[in-house]
């Protein structure tokens, strides 16, 4: 059972999100998951402001119905099956993070420092949420799809469009990373 | 009753990216940080046995439920949205520490202010929309 209790390592966790996506190529579907955005703007009636929205949403459901998997599938996780060790990092992250005034590192999933509810009543803590999630889903969209779609699948398939787009993930990601991330904390 | 197979897909995504900790806002820093080879080692085993799938599912022209022969969408051609658009999502990502898949999964862990991020998330997509004609693609 410790197997399962445990972190997985890399190598057994990447290919089991391939099969993800080869689970849902073989269903004849694609495994794309900001699409879900998309589609939840269109049931919001975006449809009326622009074209883009304008699509038959209904044919999306399958996808909707992965997203409320992956929510269950989140918490089985973190219920059933984990130990509740510290995430593993480099001490080197770990210092670097408490210079910046980040405290417990690894003991969660997420840091307290962005993600603690209690945080959505001072205004640092609800603009780094509200602009890190727009930048998120404006950027996707932008650049027609995002980890899965395009780091995953696109790859997987030798696109030169998504290996373009991954390159701007890391050059967008390291500028956050080294250089604002510093200025915000 | 045929969406059930797709709750199942999704249920075993989300465990995999718990388990694997990539929906853990420490591992993308880390990453960014190049002070690890977790990330990496996930992103590059998945891409390598992706390629590997496309490869074979080609030579052997497997067929999905369906009966028709299993391709992987081509992506458009393009430059300026792939590099411009992946760099603000690079931006989200980072900050965020979670793309759109681990925002929902990490909902599923407890993680109730990613609300917020999605909210947010639906309305970056939603201005995207709006604005679309008017950006260089």
């Amino acid at each position: 059972m410790n197997f399962l209790l445990d972190p997985w390592p890399w190598y057994v966790s990447g290919p089991l999100i391939t099969i993800t996506m080869i689970l849902l190529v073989f269903f004849g579907k694609t495994f794309g998951m900001s699409s879900n955005l998309r589609t939840l703007c269109s049931i919001g009636g975006a449809g009326k402001h622009a074209e883009f929205f304008n699509f038959d949403w209904r044919a999306q459901r399958w996808n909707l119905v992965v997203v409320v998997g992956a929510v269950i599938g989140g918490f089985i996780a973190t219920h059933y099956l984990s130990s509740g060790a510290k995430i593993d990092l480099n001490p080197e992250t770990i210092t670097d993070l408490n210079v910046l005034g980040f405290k417990n590192v690894g003991a969660s999933l997420v840091p307290a420092e962005i993600y603690n509810w209690e945080n959505i009543t001072t205004l640092k803590g609800i603009a780094i949420l509200i602009i890190a999630g727009f930048l998120v889903g404006f950027g996707t969209r932008y650049a027609g799809g995002c980890t899965s779609g395009h780091a995953i699948t696109g790859l997987s398939n030798l696109q030169l469009p998504s290996l373009i787009a991954v390159i701007g993930f890391f050059i967008g990601g390291l500028l956050m990373t080294h250089f604002i991330i510093p200025l915000i904390f | 009753m045929k969406f059930l197979k797709y709750l199942f897909v999704g249920i075993f995504f989300g465990i995999v990216l718990v388990k694997s900790e990539a929906v853990s806002w420490y591992r993308i820093y880390e990453m960014f940080k190049f002070q690890s080879f977790h990330m990496y080692g996930i992103i590059g085993s998945a891409v390598l046995s992706g390629i590997a799938f496309t490869t074979l599912s080609k030579k052997l022209k497997l067929k999905n439920i369906n009966g028709l022969q299993i391709s992987l969408p081509a992506k458009n051609k393009g430059f300026i949205n792939y590099i411009l658009g992946g760099t603000i999502f690079g931006l989200g990502w980072a900050l965020a520490g979670a793309c759109p898949g681990p925002m929902y999964i990490l909902v599923g862990t407890g993680v109730i202010s990613m609300f917020i991020v999605i909210a947010a998330a639906l309305l970056g997509t939603y201005v995207y929309g709006i604005l679309k004609n008017k950006l260089p693609h």
